[in-house]
């Protein structure tokens, strides 16, 4: 068969039906993230090879628990489905995904996507789920009652994806004569059909999860959970920091063995200074950082799949309450300790527009990673390893404690300021599904750090690199003439970044930084992690060149006070083009960006003053 | 639906909130005539976890108040 493009299908369910678990077993590695067009909903689409070799296209809907279009969520959905939305085309069929354990509300999605009328596999999800807790369907009923091919699977585990791909391969056409649906808009009468459409096909629900039950007594427990709740936090950020160590020193030596090789095959010159001195010495010590990062990424992935997540939103709200914020706020602030990019775009789940746009300013001043390779360098640098709780809290792990809890007391700050002045709201509704407690798969969570460290390298490959080029150009002119007639790169304080430096320098040296470190903060506007990278490029284009010494040449530079000063200034200050710019297509304009750098800049400057006053 | 004890349950009658809020609370699950069950809560007992038609809910109790119960 030849067809002029390849079929595109859709994968639509309500949240925590296995939607996406089922498009990763589908689709494998051959996914991409976007935007749609002129929103904030990010587009999963994906490649499903089947068995006769043909592909069909994958697109992961956002979840929804019907297409009314209150939500951007709901709208995009529909909008896809409907074939109105721009640039993608409407789908050729539809994977509706349920959860069997669930059936009878999740049907309730039935009714709208199969008046759709197109062809529409219904996919029963978490099947071993269903029988390991004594529930049972009849799926040729349910087929018979709905019009429509029903498969029973388990996509976490792989059971019954034959049928899905055999549907992907041939969609049979929708009925001619579809079955009667409910009115959409009236929900008690849907409701009312659903039941019915469950016992006709001889639907039993399963007993109510034990385990989930147990957990939580356990989890919500009056005095254990927030005990459980505190340990767990604790045990991530001492986990990434012992944990990674090994790792990261591992990548350190791959990246200087590298950096060592390529110098010995280029010929002595301004094309080896380029290559190993500006951008190898530059990339590579952000590379360096890249098993940490996805460590991190890695905790709040099982976190997140495993439920709990949604546990600790749950205690957190009266917390959150109190500084004007809710419990949803909670995950966001989470992820920000990963990133603000993902972050802000899932405070989409809150649908208090003033909520929103508090929890998207205060999230910046979460402990990103981004500033992680910093406070790690400055921290190795200046504080020597001594245990403090033990074994089990290092100097080093405090003082890093310290700096993730100073951003966050700065986020509760101005989310109080923001919440009792121009953000204020009164009774802000908080409602939120615990989804059962699954164990996270591996695949899932495989999946979930190779599109993160693709996202890093992306960013160290194009962000970083091109800053870093440009740096090199800067710290290379004017190029000087040597007695003997040669020309030369000028001595770095002659060209025309230490120039800039040294013009800057009046501005920050109250801070205790000179004029390296300012052209550090400088490109760091870009990304925070930039500054490594800045600082190992002026440093090599300094002195030897495959030495990635970086501590050392920093203690020549700084002194106590000012390296605590300079952890203070990345706690706070904003410097992230990335995060400005989601913040702007969220908030809709310059105004909450511009706003929220200039606070941040000003907060920074302050509190690096009087850190810097203190601590020297 | 805010009186309810952990452990405990009721048929739900009515929604006493906007329109909006209704129907989103409709959508999942707390649909009149069905059996909702108090669980866990938050420590300090607000937000409490609802059991309806086979998911759990956190709410705030400012908003179970409003979602009443047949006597």
């Amino acid at each position: 068969m030849i067809s002029a493009r390849t079929r595109l299908i859709a994968i639509v369910g309500p949240p925590n039906s296995g939607k996406s678990t089922l498009f990763n077993r589908l689709t494998g590695l051959r996914q991409k993230v976007a935007n749609y067009p002129g929103v904030t909903v990010e587009q999963h689409t994906g490649s499903a090879r089947l068995d006769d070799g043909s592909a069909v296209t994958l697109v992961d809907l956002p979840g929804v628990y019907s297409l009314n279009a209150r939500s951007e969520d709901e709208r995009v959905t529909r909008d896809a489905l409907e074939g109105t939305l721009s640039g993608t085309p409407r789908p050729d069929a539809v994977l509706l995904i349920l959860d069997s354990t669930n059936l009878q509300r999740h049907l309730l999605l039935a009714a709208p996507i199969l008046a759709l009328e197109l062809p529409t596999l219904v996919v029963l999800n978490m099947a071993d789920d269903l029988a390991g807790r004594g529930g049972e369907v009849d799926t040729r009923a349910l087929a018979a009652q709905l019009g429509a091919p029903v498969a029973l699977v388990s996509a976490a585990r792989g059971q019954g994806i034959d049928e899905v791909r055999r549907f992907l391969a041939a969609p049979p056409a929708p009925r001619p004569k579809p079955i009667e649906l409910p009115v959409l808009h009236d929900i008690p009468h849907c409701r009312a059909w659903s039941a019915q459409v469950g016992s006709e096909s001889r639907y039993r629900a399963p007993a109510p999860p034990v385990w989930t039950q147990r957990l939580d007594s356990v989890f919500l427990h009056p005095v254990a959970g927030p005990a459980i709740f505190g340990l767990v936090v604790l045990l991530v950020f001492q986990a990434i920091f012992s944990f990674a160590q090994p790792l990261m020193e591992g990548s350190q030596e791959l990246v200087l063995e590298f950096g060592r090789a390529v110098s010995a095959v280029l010929p002595e010159g301004p094309v080896r200074s380029f290559m190993i001195e500006g951008v190898w010495s530059g990339v590579g010590s952000v590379v360096v950082f890249l098993p940490q990062i996805l460590l991190l990424f890695l905790f709040i992935g099982i976190l997140e799949d495993s439920g709990y997540l949604a546990r600790a939103a749950l205690i957190a709200d009266r917390t959150m309450a109190k500084i004007g914020l809710q419990g949803k706020s909670f995950i966001p602030l989470l992820s920000a300790y990963a990133c603000a990019v993902p972050a802000i775009m899932s405070t989409r789940t809150i649908e208090n527009k003033r909520d929103r746009i508090a929890t998207i300013l205060i999230a910046p001043f979460m402990t990103c990673s981004a500033r992680l390779p910093v406070y790690t360098l400055i921290i190795a640098a200046f504080i020597p390893n001594r245990p403090v709780l033990g074994a089990f809290l290092g100097t080093q792990a405090a003082a890093m404690l310290s700096l993730y809890l100073i951003g966050f007391l700065m986020a509760v700050a101005t989310a109080r300021l923001l919440k009792s002045s121009i953000l204020k709201s009164h009774g802000t509704p908080f409602l939120l599904e615990m989804p059962p407690y699954r164990w996270p798969t591996f695949r899932s969570l495989g999946l979930r750090l190779l599109d993160r460290a693709k996202v890093f390298l992306r960013r160290a490959g194009t962000v970083i690199l091109g800053t870093v080029i440009l740096l090199w150009v800067l710290c290379s002119v004017p190029l000087e003439r040597t007695p003997e007639g040669a020309l030369t790169a000028p001595p770095i304080e002659n060209s025309i970044a230490g120039t800039i430096g040294r013009t800057i320098e009046p501005l920050i040296a109250p801070l205790g930084f000179n004029w390296k470190i300012g052209i550090g903060l400088l490109t760091s506007l870009a990304a925070r992690e930039v500054i490594v990278g800045t600082l190992g490029t002026i440093y090599g284009m300094e002195g030897e060149a495959d030495n990635l010494d970086l501590q050392g040449k920093l203690r020549e530079d700084l002194t106590f006070g000012g390296a605590v000063a300079l952890l203070v200034f990345f706690a706070f200050a904003m410097q992230c083009m990335s995060t400005l710019a989601v913040v702007r297509r969220e908030t809709g304009g310059w105004k909450w960006p511009g706003a929220q750098f200039l606070f941040m800049t000003a907060v920074a400057y302050v509190s690096a003053f009087i850190a810097f006053r203190i601590a020297g | 639906m805010s009186d309810l004890r952990e452990g405990e349950s009721g048929i739900l009658d009515r929604i006493d909130l906007p329109q909006e809020e209704v129907h989103r609370l409709m959508e999942l699950g707390f649909v009149p005539g069905l059996a909702v069950s108090a669980a866990h809560s938050a420590p300090g007992g607000d937000p409490r976890v609802y059991r309806v038609d086979g998911s759990e809910f956190a709410m705030r109790r400012a908003m179970a108040r409003h979602v009443l119960l047949r006597p």
